[in-house]
């Protein structure tokens, strides 16, 4: 029974140059002093190394396990010890340098004891995949895919044929040649172990090409003699030849030329239940499971006429090139380039320090006369060579042209992925373009675009949702303002409803727009609270960022940095400190829901553990510094009024204890402190009021009279506070009375004073009465914005309601509580009744008026003389 | 040390494209020889002038555009594209008529449109076709053949001729296919009979169809040479072949003519053989080669019968010309592991 082959399409006949290698017989080569183990020898996942430096190996041992299932393990091919894992040269067609275990060989080669097995044929699958698994055994065609996994197809695949390749299309190489020659009956052991494993196909075919008709001959006797034994499956075995054509050995090839059907584009062999192994990989494999021996040696053709001799020799895997190269008598200066492969599909290497592996089934070394360097390129002129050439029956000619353009939908429409890069259309090109390098190119290209296409769907999407959660965040705000806004309406017009009057004139009100605004920034405490942490996380970026620059700097550079890097130092406390405040004052409103820890200074401080008490002057001054930047201005101004407390004491104490001469200077000095101290307590009234506090909180957060505190710092810190939580008015009231009683005691002052002193004293007291005048000024307009209403009354007599006539107005009753501040109560008391009795008065004439005139705002003008009446009435019965 | 680092495959076959221009040149001979014994030697020196014309109207285009010169030079194509609008312009027409056509060959056909590879057009065909459109009283003087001739003109005698435009006289006789264009009324066999040039040839009429045979056997030892497939020749000798046959009509009054006619006449194996399978400007896949071919051969016919020029090779290959990439585009051959071919213009889906 013979086998049917079928044609292949397209293929090349490049001179087979077989013959050199075959001269001389299959030798063993001696072992290195070095051997190189790369982890990624095969296709998928670098092995994981299980040895460490200074182990000492012994051959068959394994040094790297299988990482994952796609991926083998690697063994060491002599005894010796491992001298580094680094990286190192590879065969690898990118010419990078790739992990490897470099073991020092000791020369004795010793072994480790291999486990055999008597019948294979007894071992299940599992057991048989998990074994070749263990002997790190991949393709050793050359393409290096982890063979237990080709072995272990898809569950519902059935395999139907195993194709054993034999075919070695590429000229020079001998390799397989050789181990069909030497090892013909191994493989045919290994076939039939194979169709056991894959579960007994119904054809097992030994693919031959016609050029090795000795290796032909020995596999057709070893089946003839292995038949009589008792070798299951063995009856399905057959040698088929067929005719030498590049590149009939390529995988989708082969199964073409012998079973007629095509692997689909994208698929696997199996797909269409065939499973294909090179020959030299069957024998390792019947060797790994029949005699427990892991693949550490295979057979490499060593080729080219810059050698002395040429052939074919069992090398141990991890043998640098240049030393296979040297037994074979290689004269470097002679050779064009090194290549790792065959001269249609191998790679050319750029150092011959990279070592045999699992794939290296040839080392190719031609001279510059038997491989001259390729020829310029010429204009392609189409003339389809190259298709006729191409065994996937693509358009090389188009995917040139395409490849040039970049047009990558072509590419792809040609099929460019189906390109197996054999090279024959390169081959045949009469202007010598390298298109096999272009579909390379392009095929990376297409990869790298697609990975970017996904990456910038990922991030395009990423935007697109974050779009979406803000617009839901902002819709969600925008939701809330509107209620907040209907609520404030609601109940704006409930006060109207209630107060029964027009209000006038919003923009008069500066006391409101400041609360509205404050309660407007208070709104969002959240908000706030991280702005100023962003803030802090920024400032402390600047400052490692700063300090780190600072520190690697020199010179010059050092001290401009250095100084940057304190700014950087300053701003974060800084922000600390608001942050810190911030923290505390919504802690006080909110103590109930804060955060504990944000309460808590030292924790809102961590970065500042200032040596204020340091010895050193510099630094406390430092220190002191930075803690006064570090606060906000409301506690800095505390801390000025302190100190200046300090000083007025000492000032006062020196001012005792001075001569005449100076105790003039030194009591101005003193009241210059005083002064400023006064100057320092308005700023420090003037910052609490700005500090945003709600009345309520006054009564929880001190508790303590202020006077009862014996330190004066402390006392003045509770005033403060006190002070803080009054109202604007109760605080004017407040400065008003300190300012009196600081009269009162100046004037005593200046009267026990000394004849020297006496006009400074007088001008003390001068300079008190001014203050006092100012703060009770202060407290009149207060007084008289607080009640906006009434004056705004008097200019209801238009519908225009002009502003000036409203400020006029407020002027009015300004000068008007001025005056009433001055008065006794039952003065004020007297002159309130006597206002509103003129007001009313003048009411009244308006209101006759415009019932005269049938003004539309008869109505308005009634109530508000109405309630005019109403309190006067009040008034009175007070 | 470090050795080169090339990209595989690292042997390459002995081919290149001068090896390519030459065998086609080589392929032409049989053909000059038969215009050359029955039409003298004007065949020749259209080929000398348009050489030199050509060669230097490459050379100047490649200095202008900066390019190397023997690099390009070398590579025969002016060469080719020279000789073969030698063969196809009339033997005797005046040097200008040479220039002129070589001038729009190589510098408008070719070199303008990027050089070698990348002409849409096939050069020798465009300078045939301007030179046609513009010179047709020159274009149409076709010499008679040997057999109805005394004697064939002499090399002095025609270089006058070429240069001066003296030298001969009554050389000129109607061609076959001018022949059968001009029949009103008569049956095709009395037209054959009545024409000394038909009368006097087995095929086609003295002469031409021993040129076409030689050009037949040019062809053939291409196609042995792996030069081109067969695709395109055999598709449009096909094609005229069936429409010739559809209108040959019993050789009655309207008749286009005979078979042999058609096949042997004119330029019809010049343009099979050496015309249309210009790769540069045809189909690249086998199967648009057949379209290309057979849509040539079907214009060839029906412009020769149906058009006012007597012959159409040019026309119909210039126009084909145009159609290659749209056939390119729907003739992608199917691919390994494919089910079926797919269309160039097609869109991989994400």
């Amino acid at each position: 029974m013979s086998q049917l082959i079928y044609p292949l399409r397209g293929g090349v006949h490049p001179p087979e140059n077989k013959q050199q290698s075959l001269q001389s017989p299959l030798r063993r080569l001696a072992i290195p002093r070095e051997l190189v183990f790369p982890l990624a020898q095969h296709i998928g996942a670098p092995a994981k190394a299980v040895v460490e430096i200074g182990d000492r190996v012994l051959a068959g041992q394994m040094i790297a396990e299988p990482n994952g299932p796609f991926s083998a393990a690697i063994h060491a091919s002599t005894s010796g010890t491992v001298s580094a894992i680094e990286a190192r040269p590879i065969p690898h067609a990118s010419g990078l340098w790739g992990d490897c275990i470099v073991v020092a060989a000791d020369g004795k080669d010793e072994s480790i004891d291999f486990e055999g097995c008597e019948n294979p044929f007894g071992l299940d699958h599992e057991a048989l995949i998990e074994k070749i698994r263990h002997a790190g055994i991949a393709g050793m065609g050359g393409a290096g895919f982890p063979s237990a996994v080709k072995l272990n197809p898809p569950p519902n695949s059935n395999i139907d044929t195993l194709i054993i390749n034999g075919t070695e299309c590429e000229p020079y190489i001998t390799a397989d040649d050789v181990l069909m020659q030497e090892r013909s009956e191994d493989i045919i052991r290994g076939c039939t172990l194979l169709a056991h494993i894959l579960n007994s196909p119904d054809r097992i075919l030994i693919g031959v090409e016609d050029n090795k008709p000795k290796a032909i001959a020995a596999l057709e006797q070893s089946l003839l003699k292995l038949a009589a034994e008792d070798l299951p499956g063995i009856d399905r075995v057959q040698v088929v030849s067929f005719p030498t054509k590049y590149p009939s050995g390529g995988e989708k090839q082969l199964i073409q030329i012998l079973t007629g059907k095509e692997v689909p584009s994208g698929g696997l062999p199996a797909h269409i239940g065939i499973v294909v192994q090179n020959v030299g990989t069957t024998v390792a494999i019947w060797e790994a499971i029949k005699h427990g021996k892991p693949l550490i040696e295979r057979i490499t053709t060593v080729v080219g006429e810059s050698l002395k001799e040429q052939g074919n020799a069992i090398v141990k895997l991890g043998s640098p090139s240049q030393f296979v190269l040297e037994q074979f008598g290689f004269q470097e200066k002679s050779c064009a380039r090194l290549i790792a492969g065959g001269p249609m599909m191998g790679f050319s290497l750029p150092d011959s320090r990279a070592p045999i592996v699992k794939t290296s089934n040839c080392l190719l070394v031609p001279s510059h006369q038997e491989m001259p360097d390729p020829a310029p390129a010429q204009a392609c002129i189409r003339c389809g060579h190259c298709a006729q050439a191409c065994p996937a029956g693509l358009l090389p000619q188009q995917l040139y042209w395409y490849a040039q353009a970049k047009e990558h939908d072509r590419l792809l429409a040609h099929n460019l992925m189906d390109c197996i890069e054999c090279g024959a259309c390169s081959f045949v090109c009469p202007s010598s373009i390298p298109l096999v390098q272009y579909y390379r190119a392009s095929k990376g290209e297409i990869r790298q675009a697609e990975i970017e296409k996904e990456k910038s769907d990922r991030s395009r999407q990423r935007f697109e949702f974050r779009q979406k959660r803000i617009e839901r965040a902002e819709a969600e705000k925008e939701a809330k303002r509107l209620a907040r806004k209907k609520a404030a309406e609601a109940a704006k017009a409930k006060a109207a409803a209630n107060a029964g009057t027009a209000k006038t004139a919003p923009a008069a009100d500066p006391v409101a727009a400041a609360m509205a605004r404050v309660q407007a920034q208070q709104s969002d405490p959240a908000e706030q609270l991280a702005k100023l942490e962003r803030a802090v996380n920024n400032a402390r970026n600047r400052l490692n960022s700063a300090e780190e620059k600072w520190q690697q700097a020199e010179g010059d550079q050092k001290a401009k940095l250095e100084s940057r890097f304190k700014q950087a130092q300053l701003r974060l406390q800084d922000a600390e400190s608001k942050l810190h405040d911030f923290k505390q004052q919504s802690a006080g409103e909110n103590p109930a829901t804060s955060n504990p820890a944000t309460t808590n200074p030292a924790s809102a401080k961590p970065t500042a553990p200032l040596n204020i008490d340091s010895d050193d002057p510099i630094e406390r001054a430092k220190a002191k510094a930075q803690q006064r930047l570090s606060m906000s201005p409301l506690e800095k101004a505390e801390n000025n009024l302190s100190s200046l407390n300090d000083r007025l004491k000492k000032a006062q104490e020196k001012a005792g204890e001075a001569d005449d001469d100076k105790r003039a200077a030194m009591e101005a000095a003193v009241e210059k402190l005083k002064q400023k101290k006064a100057a320092l307590e308005k700023e420090i009234d003037e910052l609490k009021a700005q500090a945003p506090l709600k009345e309520n909180t006054a009564t929880a957060e001190s508790p303590i009279d202020p006077d009862s505190i014996e330190d004066p710092i402390e006392r003045a810190k509770a005033k403060a506070m006190q002070r803080l939580n009054m109202s604007p008015a109760e605080k004017l009231q407040n400065s008003l009375q300190a300012l009196q009683t600081r009269l009162a005691k100046a004037e005593e002052k200046a009267a026990t004073a000394d004849e020297d002193k006496r006009p400074a004293m007088q001008a003390a007291v001068e300079k008190l009465q001014e203050k006092i005048k100012t703060v009770e000024q202060e407290i009149a307009e207060f007084k008289a914005q607080q009640e906006p209403a009434k004056p705004a009354e008097s200019t209801n007599e238009s519908s225009g309601v002009p502003l000036d006539a409203a400020s006029a107005a407020i002027e009015k009753a300004k000068a008007k509580a001025a005056a009433q501040a001055q008065m006794s109560d039952s003065e004020k008391h007297a002159a309130q009744i006597e206002s509103l009795q003129q007001r009313i008065q003048k009411a009244q004439q308006r209101l006759d008026k415009a019932i005269e005139e049938g003004n539309d705002n008869v109505d308005a003008f009634r109530l508000g003389l109405e309630k005019l009446q109403a309190k006067l009435k009040e008034l009175e019965s007070e | 040390m470090s050795f080169l680092r090339a990209s595989s495959p690292h042997a390459h076959a002995a081919n290149n494209t001068a090896n390519v221009m030459q065998t086609v040149l080589l392929a032409t001979l049989p053909g000059l020889l038969a215009l050359t014994v029955f039409f003298g030697p004007g065949s020749i020196i259209n080929i000398l002038l348009a050489l030199v014309f050509c060669l230097a109207g490459e050379a100047l285009v490649l200095r202008l555009r900066k390019r190397p010169l023997g690099f390009y030079l070398r590579d025969y194509s002016a060469a080719v594209t020279a000789v073969l609008l030698g063969l196809a312009l009339p033997p005797y027409c005046p040097w200008w008529v040479v220039l002129v056509a070589s001038v729009s060959a190589i510098v408008i056909a070719k070199q303008l449109y990027g050089g070698m590879g990348y002409n849409p057009f096939n050069p020798a065909m465009v300078g045939y076709v301007v030179v046609l459109i513009s010179f047709p009283l020159q274009m149409s003087q076709w010499p008679s053949p040997a057999p109805l001739l005394e004697s064939l003109p002499s090399i002095s005698a025609s270089l006058s001729q070429v240069f001066t435009g003296q030298g001969l006289d009554a050389y000129t006789s109607a061609t076959a296919l001018d022949i059968v264009k001009q029949n009103n009324s008569q049956l095709i066999s009395q037209v054959y009979a009545d024409s000394d040039l038909i009368r006097s040839g087995s095929l086609a009429g003295a002469g031409w169809e021993w040129v076409n045979l030689g050009f037949l056997m040019g062809g053939l030892y291409l196609l042995y040479k792996k030069v081109f497939t067969w695709h395109a020749p055999v598709a449009m000798l096909a094609s005229l072949s069936l429409f010739a046959l559809l209108g040959y009509d019993s050789g009655s009054s309207q008749s286009g003519g005979s078979l042999s006619l058609h096949l042997f006449s004119g330029a019809t194996m010049l343009g099979a053989f050496f015309i249309i399978t210009d790769p540069v400007s045809s189909a690249v896949s086998n199967k648009g080669r057949l379209i290309f071919g057979a849509a040539v051969g079907a214009l060839v016919y029906l412009i020769r019968v149906l058009g006012n020029y007597p012959d159409a090779v040019a026309f119909a290959v210039l126009l084909m010309n145009f159609a290659a990439p749209f056939i390119d585009y729907y003739t992608v051959p199917r691919s390994y592991g494919h089910a079926k071919p797919r269309k160039a213009t097609e869109k991989q889906e994400p």
